[in-house]
């Protein structure tokens, strides 16, 4: 069995300046008490690897908005204006990646594969400066890992061994980013006792999760 | 389908309904389709329910359904504009990466995406204008790349400016032909050759579509009117 841990304490193993996955798509699925805890903490310098910047107030923008974030990789910014005005304005460095591309990179990051190669991406700028393979006279990108020091993912259920269960459009990066994660911090809305989630319906397999957050009081 | 709806005279349409009732005829049965958010998405009301359609959000659901009602949403249940929506019986939750692999792998029957530029090649370019909208390309690119057809619904021009133009001069979404536009005025096939003009919008004539585009259009002896039920 593991042991659940306040949200401040997970922030704490968070140091500035780390290469952090956070899970979630526009918010949904996005592990907001352990973003809510970083922001108290003050993090600083942190490279945060997403699909999107959330907007404004939910989720990863409240990173954006207390100035923790220095470097973002992501697919989409465009509903957040504040991640905008900082990356015009230098404060924010941003590599836009294809959101397909950006989840096999974090996912070949954490299976052990050594790139993605990839058509998507061939003859835009998200070529510009990759290596182009020719396979079966088809042109493909080679699209590196990425790896993280942390993952911070969001779950429906953990069970007591650390076994996640995702529900609908939360999904999204959260398995991917399981994997790819050197710590895996999850929070999940419900803790069970080992045997609710079925093995047939575990999606992240507790092995993989390092450190848990304890219900919301 | 809403018989009502469909038998409203089309002199009281919008430009934007013109589009998204001629592109849900390109949908048949049974088909899984990915609908862009705004004018794309309004494809979805033109679709017989009989049809069997699977829509896939690429945020993770295949079966996407109707807005749920008010104070009853779900909040782990958005499409990729992050607008609550519901699943279809039969409806499946997948994760990026599945999703994705849908995409690219050639599982996805069309994508239907809004347009800034397309190009005599048939490029697409709808993901950002230098200096002025950098959003990120989201999945548009994964999109354009791996969907077995890809339909671009949009409004013909843009405060006179042609969108359908020799050559795109806004960064490229993919480096692939699209299967079609379909906008107010004009249904085009990008072709080998170039743009084939396909059919007029209601009650168009063809120099008004040549008005309003700077690229060269090949056109037939006949250039019917779409049909838009």
């Amino acid at each position: 069995m593991r042991k659940a841990i306040r949200p401040e304490e997970a922030a704490d193993i968070v140091p500035d300046g780390a290469v952090v996955l956070i899970g979630g798509f526009m918010g949904v699925g996005t592990p907001e008490r352990m973003i809510d805890a970083l922001v108290a903490r003050g993090v600083k310098n942190l490279t945060v690897v997403a699909n999107d910047a959330a907007m404004p107030g939910k989720g990863i923008g409240k990173l954006v908005s207390a100035g923790a974030v220095s470097r973002a990789i992501m697919s989409h910014i465009g509903l957040n204006p504040e991640i905008q005005q900082k990356m015009i304005a230098g404060e924010i460095e941003v590599e836009l990646v294809p959101q397909g591309t950006l989840v096999e990179r974090i996912r070949a990051a954490g299976v052990g594969l050594g790139a993605v190669v990839t058509a998507t991406g061939i003859g835009t700028p998200v070529e510009e400066g990759k290596q182009v393979l020719e396979i079966d006279g088809k042109r493909y990108l080679v699209e590196k890992p990425i790896h993280g020091d942390y993952a911070l993912i969001a779950a429906q259920q953990a069970d007591y061994a650390g076994n996640l269960l995702y529900s609908l459009t939360a999904h999204n990066f959260n398995p991917i980013m399981a994997l790819a994660g050197r710590t895996v911090i999850v929070e999940p809305e419900m803790i069970v006792p080992i045997g609710v989630i079925p093995p047939d319906a575990v999606k992240t397999p507790g092995v993989l999760v390092d450190h848990m957050l304890a219900r919301a009081a | 389908m809403d018989a009502k709806v469909m038998d409203r005279p089309r002199a009281g349409m919008s430009a934007k309904e013109v589009i998204a009732r001629r592109v849900a005829q390109e949908i048949k049965p049974g088909m899984l389709v990915n609908l862009g958010i705004g004018l794309p998405s309004m494809v979805a009301n033109y679709i017989p329910h009989d049809y069997g359609v699977y829509f896939q959000a690429e945020n993770g659901v295949i079966g996407l359904g109707a807005r749920p009602p008010e104070g009853m949403e779900d909040p782990h249940l958005t499409d990729a504009g992050g607008g609550f929506v519901t699943a279809v019986p039969g409806a499946a939750s997948i994760d990026s990466a599945m999703s994705f692999g849908i995409i690219r792998g050639g599982h996805l029957d069309m994508t239907v995406l809004g347009g800034l530029q397309v190009d005599e090649r048939g490029y697409l370019a709808n993901w950002m204008v230098p200096g002025k909208m950098v959003p990120g390309m989201g999945g548009a690119m994964d999109l354009v790349a791996g969907a077995k057809r890809v339909v671009v619904a949009m409004v013909h021009s843009a405060k006179g400016e042609a969108k359908i133009v020799p050559g795109c001069t806004l960064p490229l979404t993919a480096m692939r032909r699209v299967s079609l536009i379909v906008t107010e005025l004009a249904v085009i096939e990008p072709t080998r050759e170039g743009l084939l003009l396909r059919e007029r919008g209601p009650d168009v004539r063809v120099e008004d579509i040549l008005a309003q585009t700077s690229s060269r259009l090949i056109i037939e002896d006949e250039v019917p009117e779409m049909r838009i039920g």
